[in-house]
């Protein structure tokens, strides 16, 4: 299956098991549902932020669907979680430059850590949207508790 | 199993077949193509690409527009495939419809009786005209195409739309039609074969119970027309649906069935150029069917290489191709029967069905299903296939689903099943 291996890499199916995050989380400062109408993968999304509101203090979300979107969902808990809300925001954009990159150039493994193993998912097109469900969930998420704070 | 692995249709139908698809002959992910998602849309044989290629080439012109020598040839080559099509579902010329495809012929009924309801297109479109309590029937396990333009029809006209329940398998018998179509009932539309379990409806049966109450019957037919021989006035269907691009044809162009007396009194539901006999600046009066639903430009070379595809499997044969089916389906059955934890939407083995089968891997999603038969060349659809309330029904989300054709080998299908005992090792999700 070497073909696949670029695209399910060990990473991203240990993650796709392992759904670090999977569980509704109690008192979230927002909550956002995403879903992808064409495959009908859906996850819901919630964020908890410190008392400054400065940082991701907890993320917890449900979901259904495909490996790539659940493992996606589990690496950006792993990585959002304990941080600021301006690094999450360059993480999404981060994130999602990579998606867009239809497999060019080289992934921000500093910024993203984990998270570059999807980079070989932005070769398939068709599969993009699968690996952004969660992170725009989280954009969503982070959009709401901050102009809530402000 | 008697096929011949490697040659089309274990002898029923010509072994060349295969090299009249182009497309067939192509790799995908550095493996021969294996093509099994003909149910979401056909590839087409050189015979159509080049009739298409020929007409715009000799005999285009502006179809009923003019009175030129080139509008007597484009119109002509027009008419002359509405006429093939005709005779190939057992229908009138004036009972073939042109339309974008099966969806815009499914809508154009049910906005018609939006219309009549409405008041327009006279005494003669009562008998489209729905009021509060009337009722719309469809079945539980409908494409959305055959049941959305419903909902917005019952929405606009405060009839009410039940439905037919399906069993565990998705299929559905001629007692649980009978216990929701009663005297209030005023349309029945379902789908001759379901596009996701492969089950075949009871159809005249079904057109039988719906007459005894006055309703009307309108049949899907875009997973049997191009499958199986098909006379829509045997079956004792008002109206019928189906789509090009499953038959062999082009996309753009599908194709509405409908008794001829019923279509000369439905209102039509987009007006415009050519529909009209007399228009003043207050009204206008519509011609007779089919005329009066083709508003505007017609997609007439795709209607012409339609007629050619109808031609071609003409020349092959309904009874043939409907044989050769019923051994991939079975085939198919056996593939996926032998692999133990793959849960089998549909009929149970053994029992008829469409040369199709959605299956639900457990602890695999679909789409990874489909990414990893996609790898080894095998070409499959994965999702809810339009029909969403079918899946939730079945308690699933999604399916993945392989369907033959005409140019399908029984090679193609092993390879399929072979691949498909693979996926849950690969995935981690038990043996």
């Amino acid at each position: 299956m070497s073909d696949l291996s670029g695209l399910y890499q060990e990473l991203i199916l240990d993650h796709s098991r392992r759904r670090v995050g999977d569980g509704e989380l109690a008192d979230p400062h927002a909550s956002h549902h995403e879903l992808n109408p064409t495959c009908g993968d859906e996850i819901t999304l919630a964020i908890r932020l410190d008392e400054s509101g400065s940082t991701i203090e907890r993320i917890g979300w449900t979901g259904d669907g495909c490996s790539i979107s659940m493992a996606s969902a589990s690496a950006l808990t792993e990585l959002a979680t304990g941080a600021e809300v301006e690094q999450v925001r360059r993480l999404v954009d981060a994130f999602r430059t990579m998606m867009r990159s239809k497999g060019a150039g080289e992934a921000d493994e500093e910024l993203l850590g984990d998270a570059v193993a999807f980079h070989g998912v932005s070769k398939y097109v068709m599969r993009v949207k699968c690996a952004m469900l969660a992170w725009v969930a989280l954009e969503a998420c982070v959009a709401s508790a901050t102009a809530r704070d402000a | 199993m008697t096929l011949d692995p490697t040659a089309t249709l274990g002898g029923r139908l010509p072994a060349t077949l295969r090299d009249q698809f182009p497309y067939l002959a192509q790799e995908l992910n550095g493996h021969p193509l294996a093509y099994l998602d003909s149910a979401a849309t056909a590839q087409r044989p050189t015979a159509v690409l080049d009739a298409e290629r020929a007409y715009l080439e000799r005999s285009n012109a502006a179809v009923h527009r003019g009175a030129s020598t080139l509008v007597g040839t484009s119109t002509g080559a027009f008419e002359e495939a509405r006429a093939t099509v005709a005779a190939f579902v057992g229908a009138g010329d004036r009972e073939i419809v042109w339309t974008e495809n099966a969806t815009d012929a499914i809508n154009l009924v049910a906005l018609g009786m939006a219309d009549a309801s409405a008041g327009l297109g006279g005494s003669e479109a009562d008998v489209f005209a729905l009021r509060p309590g009337d009722e719309i029937v469809v079945t539980e396990a409908e494409h959305h195409a055959n049941l959305i333009p419903w909902q917005r029809l019952a929405a606009k006209t405060g009839a009410t739309l039940r439905w037919i329940p399906v069993g565990d398998d998705g299929t559905w018998g001629i007692d649980d039609a009978a216990s929701v179509i009663g005297d209030r009932t005023r349309v029945v539309a379902f789908a001759h074969v379901s596009n996701v379990t492969g089950f075949a409806a009871p159809v005249a049966d079904v057109a039988e119970i719906a007459h005894r109450h006055g309703a009307l019957v309108v049949l899907d037919a875009c997973q049997s027309v191009p499958h199986r021989p098909i006379d829509f006035g045997a079956l004792g269907v008002d109206f019928a649906a189906f789509s090009a691009h499953k038959m062999l044809g082009p996309t753009g162009i599908g194709v509405l069935y409908g008794r001829e007396q019923l279509l000369d009194a439905l209102p039509p539901a987009r007006t415009g150029g050519s529909t009209i006999t007399t228009v003043t600046m207050e009204r206008a009066e519509f011609l007779p069917s089919p005329h009066r639903f083709e508003a505007g430009t017609q997609p007439v070379s795709q209607a012409v290489a339609l007629g050619e595809a109808v031609r071609f499997l003409d020349g092959l044969g309904m009874g043939g191709v409907h044989a050769h089916e019923a051994e991939l389906a079975e085939l198919l059955v056996d593939e996926v029967a032998r692999i133990p934890g793959i849960r089998l939407v549909g009929p149970p083995p053994g029992a008829p069905r469409a040369a199709l089968a959605s299956v639900d891997v457990p602890g695999v999603h679909a789409h990874d299903v489909g990414q990893f038969l996609d790898a080894q060349g095998i070409a499959v659809r994965v999702g809810h296939h339009c029909a969403q309330p079918l899946h939730r029904r079945l308690g699933l989300r999604a399916t993945t689903r392989a369907s033959a054709y005409v140019y399908t080998t029984a090679d193609e299908i092993r390879r399929y099943g072979a691949a498909l005992a693979e996926v849950r090792g690969f995935f981690g999700a038990g043996a």
